[in-house]
């Protein structure tokens, strides 16, 4: 199996401090971190309305197809992309290039504030997830939640969903 | 690449359904989508051509509960199973926790599944990922056709060792659609604890 993504109670409100961060200084309405697989890690700031599951999969995807341009054209990576919309637009960049961070935002800000910000988060971020991977792979540091019991409760749970 | 969030207590995996062209992956998702109750599904996502061919994928989460606290969802991907897209496929199967692999059954198609299943080796290769430490379910179907392949011939080719379990399945009338299902989000669960 694919190194997975744990996080952690104390990672997880530095991650969220850092967003609200961005989010304030910023003025964008929304900030969401999305792993490279599609799925959404945390979100802050107005996401009424946004389906978030879509919305993070689909930027995976954005993401995943740009980089094979970006190949294609001799580049290793497009580490940034920008969606202009006519009252929406969309920033996303790369962290420790195993997360995405897409920014929400509209004409109560400008993309070169979105950009500095972002650039600065970025790097905050960085060292978060650098701290959360190499976390993962000293395996013994999980916490033993999802044992044994676990794999019966969430056996049970299926039954009762699927019905038989 | 199952996401754990300790502090939201949240569960997120992704199953991919994989297999040849026309072969009905995309059909097993729309049949979850319809059947399940609203609470438990999120919105279906198709990324197809005009004719409606898959052209990146199908997505489609699903909520299974609240399993020893932790909110537990499913991500489940179609790719696209037409030759050329090779390039979308791989793309999909990145961050992959368990795979059904959609065979056609019919006489026809037989090699089309072997190609597929092969297809979907090297590209599992090119993450470093190894078959044997993925959870794979297969689901043989097309089942109410006329002119298909036994069991037994489907098997000898595609799970020779009878190393991964099987169903046998109508997708267009849901028959052995939620067994699959089921079968493959229990053996992502295991993996996890």
């Amino acid at each position: 199996m694919q190194e997975g993504i744990n996080i952690f109670e104390e990672d997880f409100w530095a991650i969220s401090d850092a967003l609200n961060r961005l989010l304030q200084g910023t003025n964008a309405r929304a900030v969401l971190l999305i792993d490279k697989a599609g799925q959404l890690i945390t979100s802050t700031g107005d996401i009424t309305g946004l389906d978030t599951s879509s919305f993070a999969t689909l930027s995976a995807a954005d993401f995943a197809a740009t980089s094979q341009l970006a190949s294609l054209i001799g580049e290793s990576e497009f580490s940034t992309l920008f969606h202009q919309g006519q009252r929406e637009h969309l920033y996303v960049c790369l962290i420790a290039n195993r997360v995405i961070l897409a920014v929400i935002f509209d004409q109560r800000t400008n993309l070169g504030l979105i950009r500095v910000r972002t650039k600065s988060a970025v790097a905050e971020l960085e060292k978060i997830f650098d701290a959360i991977f190499s976390k993962v792979e000293r395996e013994s540091e999980f916490p033993k939640e999802l044992d044994a019991d676990f794999t019966s409760a969430a056996e049970e749970e299926l039954d009762k969903l699927f019905g038989f | 690449m199952a996401l754990i969030n300790y502090a939201s207590r949240e569960i997120n995996s992704k199953i991919v359904f994989y297999g040849p062209g026309l072969g009905g992956k995309t059909t097993n998702i729309k049949y979850v989508y319809t059947k399940l109750q609203p609470t438990l599904k999120g919105r279906l996502i198709s990324l197809a051509t005009e004719l409606d061919r898959t052209l990146f994928f199908d997505f489609l989460p699903v909520d299974i509960g609240t399993i020893r606290g932790f909110k537990t969802r499913f991500h489940l991907y179609t790719v696209p199973g037409q030759v050329f897209y090779n390039a979308s496929r791989k793309l999909i199967l990145k961050g992959v926790d368990g795979i059904v692999f959609v065979a056609d059954s019919q006489i026809e198609r037989f090699d089309e599944n072997i190609e597929s299943l092969d297809n979907m080796k090297d590209n599992l290769r090119s993450y470093n990922l190894d078959l044997n430490k993925i959870p794979l379910v297969l689901q043989y179907n097309k089942r109410d056709l006329p002119n298909i392949t036994s069991i037994e011939e489907l098997q000898k080719v595609l799970n020779p060792e009878n190393k991964y379990a099987y169903f046998e399945a109508i997708a267009t009338q849901g028959v052995g659609v939620f067994e699959t299902l089921k079968e493959i989000c229990k053996m992502v669960l295991k993996m996890l604890a």
